[in-house]
């Protein structure tokens, strides 16, 4: 997978589940005051990357730490080469 | 009961037959039917009725995605519903959150299908970890009413009775407790269900289910018929703005009815097979509620659902307080048996009677059925003048439940 890709699959899969306007999805974008996105949400937000990227993050303390949108596109890009 | 006088001055109703009161009282009085094919009823192995009473189709989209995350279908209804009893009613936004109105809201089970999906997934790998937050909030017995006060942003009192099919009959009932002591000012009340195999199959393992009639879909159910063998399952919610009378008219709200009488007894004798006596008991204690005899009853909303054995019970126990005096008719015929929310709908279609002075048929009943005779069924729609309705409900667990309303007498 390119960097793009990991990033188009997250975005794809956080805009399905929570409804998000694609558009308005941007690198800076912060999840809860930008997206609407809520402590509940950050719950299924874990659970849908784990499923998009097979892998496990509940417990990783990095999660706690996303605020944007590009946080946890950097997240997740770590993860990856890090699995690599 | 009447230390307040309590009112009716919305109604919502997501239904077969419609998914607005003027939507459902239209149909009734054509006599339209809400029963169709279902066909993932067929996929069910050993499930013998094939038909169900489901609602039109409803945008889920227009429900915020916030509030919809931890609503299954039930609740949808619930909300929906809810949202065209408070238009109707004209009741402020800006009330919602004074602590006057409350929610009063049951349904049968939590919801089933969601309780499917996440049990089929987890049998997989017994993990937990794929389980989404809103799981809980659709599983809850409360789930209805909890996401009805959480989406419009309710803070009264919320409670949630579940007693099968007689749900929403005590919602209403209580509700209309709660105004008629003070306690709330207004009250959002009723029930829902959504249709899943297992509701259908809990109603065929019983021998209490139509098989017979799989491919005349608008011939059943026959509540008293000769012929009649069994319910229809379906779902809906019906829901009702209840205020004070005093709350309504300080509002200038319109009255649609006034509720003037309930009860709601349990029939010890058996957990699943209706008593005649305790039936009868229901509704004399009901009369004795609104102070009335009953000789002042002009219509009796049966719950009658089709079924052999409570058909004849109900048919009994109403011969027994009201001999053959009182015209009688069930909506199951045209709306199917919608459980939790069987009640607030068909309290809905005898508002509707009320203000068309319009008794509305028993559809499908073709023959009344000897054991059910000796009352008096409406076998024909017809005008007629209607000032107060007697409504029953009964259900498995030995509940039994009777509300009395009038049409607004008062200045």
């Amino acid at each position: 997978m390119t960097e793009q890709d990991v990033i188009e699959l997250i975005d794809s899969s956080l805009a399905e589940e929570f409804e998000l306007n694609r558009e308005e999805m941007t690198p800076e974008a912060n999840i809860y005051e930008d997206l609407g996105l809520d402590s509940l949400d950050t719950v299924d937000m874990v659970i849908v990357l784990e499923a998009a990227f097979k892998f496990k993050i509940r417990e990783e303390e990095a999660v706690r730490g996303i605020r944007t949108l590009g946080d946890i596109h950097r997240f997740v890009l770590e993860k990856m080469a890090e699995s690599s | 009961m009447s230390i307040e006088s309590v009112v009716v001055t919305g109604i919502g109703v997501v239904t077969p037959l419609g998914n607005s009161f003027g939507a459902l009282s239209q149909a009734l009085q054509a006599g339209a039917s809400g029963i169709r094919e279902l066909p993932e009823l067929v996929q069910v192995g050993g499930l013998r009725s094939r038909l169900a009473a489901t609602v039109e189709p409803i945008d889920a989209r227009q429900i915020p995605r916030k509030f919809r995350r931890s609503m299954s279908s039930m609740s949808m209804y619930a909300y929906l519903a809810s949202l065209q009893a408070l238009e109707m009613a004209g009741y402020p936004d800006e009330r919602l959150g004074s602590g006057e109105l409350g929610v009063m809201i049951g349904s049968t089970l939590g919801s089933t299908a969601t309780s499917e999906a996440f049990f089929h997934d987890y049998f997989k790998d017994y993990s937990l970890e794929r389980m989404k937050s809103g799981l809980f909030f659709q599983l809850m017995g409360h789930s209805c009413a909890a996401n009805v006060a959480q989406s419009l942003g309710i803070t009264g009192r919320v409670m949630a009775p579940s007693a099968a099919c007689a749900t929403s009959c005590q919602a209403i009932g209580y509700a209309c407790e709660q105004i008629a002591t003070g306690k709330q000012q207004a009250m959002l009340c009723g029930g829902a269900d959504e249709l899943h195999p297992l509701t259908v199959a809990t109603f065929d393992v019983l021998n209490a289910a139509s098989i017979h009639y799989n491919d005349q879909p608008r011939s059943v159910p026959g509540p008293f018929d000769r012929q009649r063998d069994g319910v229809i399952c379906g779902e809906g919610s019906g829901i009702m703005l209840l205020e004070s009378r005093t709350s309504a008219r300080r509002r200038g709200a319109a009255i649609l009815a006034e509720l003037i009488g309930f009860a709601t007894n349990s029939d010890s004798s058996s957990i699943a097979n209706p008593d005649v006596d305790a039936m009868a008991r229901c509704m004399q204690l009901a009369l004795a509620d609104a102070g009335l005899t009953a000789g002042d009853i002009d219509y009796i909303n049966a719950h009658a659902t089709g079924t052999i054995q409570g058909d004849i019970a109900e048919a009994e126990a109403i011969r027994q307080v009201f001999a053959d005096r009182v015209p009688v008719s069930s909506l199951k015929g045209h709306l199917g048996h919608t459980m939790a929310a069987s009640g607030a709908i068909e309290l809905a279609g005898t508002i509707g009677m009320l203000q068309q002075q319009q008794v509305i048929a028993t559809r499908n009943l073709r023959q009344v059925d000897e054991p059910c005779a000796g009352i008096s069924h409406v076998q024909d729609s017809r005008q007629h003048k209607l000032t107060t309705i007697l409504k029953n409900n009964f259900a498995m667990g030995g509940i039994n439940c009777t509300l009395i309303l009038r049409s607004d007498v008062r200045d």
